[in-house]
């Protein structure tokens, strides 16, 4: 052990090696190598610490740990690699298309809803015919709302698509919807769940018993796996209210 | 005693100077201490079983140091110096608990 640091730690000694000097020689020298251990002790603790380990490494550990910091970084490349690949489906082409259709769907489904698109789908066709005019028109408004609580989507009446504000009205010779006049028969087409609405209009009491009780009427449904609904409804024009943005 | 306060100064000195081992020694200096710890446990079961001589406790620090440090020289220059290191710290380790016995038993008697 060359000792390159001791000059600071004897200072910390000199009245015990001055009170032991005349005594005994060696026992300075062994304070000394004392003294020097404690130095190194807290040098080699310190470097220990510190980053430049590396530096006095072996070259078989510098290997061994080069190694494991070859494969860590080919973990973590293919992390990268995986993590791009995602963000590019998130930021590109993913979200944007899938906002879109998001936005194509709902507007389908609102215009269905209000009667501005064409539509078709599973449901029911029921004709009611009255050569007597003894139906009236509060019991179409009660097929139209029996129909509407069964899930249809989708009504028209005598060729009139229905929407949120439509109404039915008795008139000379027949009815009044939305004020187009019609006569019998009354077709009527609804899409939704064929077999609710079917069981809705059939119920003890209900709409078939009712139209069946009239002098002179009839009613028959028809289920269908494709019902058509051309007819469309002109969207009327918010005059007041506009959205809020809040 | 006066061995203790050595150490102890030695080690202030060294915590508040934060020394930085010259990259040659880096290797040796802890199988270093190792071997200057036996040395220095062999000097205090020596002093408290009244046979401490100076001459010897310097002698065999140095010579400990030097040895171990030749050991693990050699070992590298051969291609075997973590284990040669790890044999020289085992060897130590039991002469060091040896004496440490000692001297625990000559404070508790047991």
């Amino acid at each position: 052990m060359p000792p390159p640091f001791d000059g600071t730690s004897s200072k910390h000694d000199q009245p015990t090696v001055k009170r032991l000097r005349e005594t005994k020689p060696l026992r300075v020298v062994g304070l000394l190598l004392l003294a020097l251990l404690g130095f190194a002790l807290a040098a080699s603790v310190h470097s220990q610490r510190s980053v430049s380990q590396l530096a006095a490494a072996r070259p078989d550990d510098l290997v061994r740990i080069l190694d494991d910091l070859d494969s860590r970084a080919g973990r973590l490349r293919a992390q990268i690699t995986d993590l791009e690949r995602t963000k590019q489906q998130l930021a590109g082409s993913g979200s944007d298309a899938a906002a879109l259709s998001e936005a194509r769907k709902r507007t389908q489904d609102l215009g269905i809803l209000a009667g501005t698109i064409a539509a078709q789908g599973p449901g029911i066709e029921l004709t009611i015919t009255d050569p007597q005019l003894t139906v009236a028109a509060d019991v179409f408004v009660d097929v139209i709302e029996e129909l509407r609580d069964a899930g249809a989507e989708t009504i028209e009446l005598a060729g009139v698509r229905l929407g949120a504000t439509s109404w039915v009205a008795d008139a000379s010779g027949g009815l009044s919807v939305d004020g187009h006049p019609v006569t019998s028969p009354y077709s009527i087409r609804a899409i939704g769940d064929p077999a609710t609405m079917e069981k809705a209009l059939e119920i003890p009491g209900g709409i078939v018993d009712t139209v069946q009780a009239r002098a002179g009427a009839a009613i028959r449904i028809k289920r269908a796996t494709t019902v058509t609904v051309k007819s469309l409804r002109a969207l009327p024009s918010a005059g007041y209210p506009g959205p809020t943005h809040s | 005693m006066i061995g203790v306060l050595a150490l102890l100064a030695g080690l202030v000195a060294g915590l508040l100077l934060q020394p930085t081992a010259p990259t040659w020694l880096e290797p040796y200096l802890p199988i270093a201490i190792v071997a200057a710890l036996d040395a220095v446990f062999g000097a205090t079961r020596a002093g408290l079983e009244g046979i401490f001589d100076d001459r010897v406790f310097v002698v065999s620090f140095i010579s400990n140091v030097l040895v171990a440090a030749l050991i693990v020289f050699l070992g590298d220059k051969l291609g075997v110096g973590t284990q040669l290191s790890t044999a020289v710290v085992v060897v130590l380790g039991i002469r060091i608990f040896s004496n440490a016995a000692a001297i625990r038993r000559h404070f508790f008697k047991a």
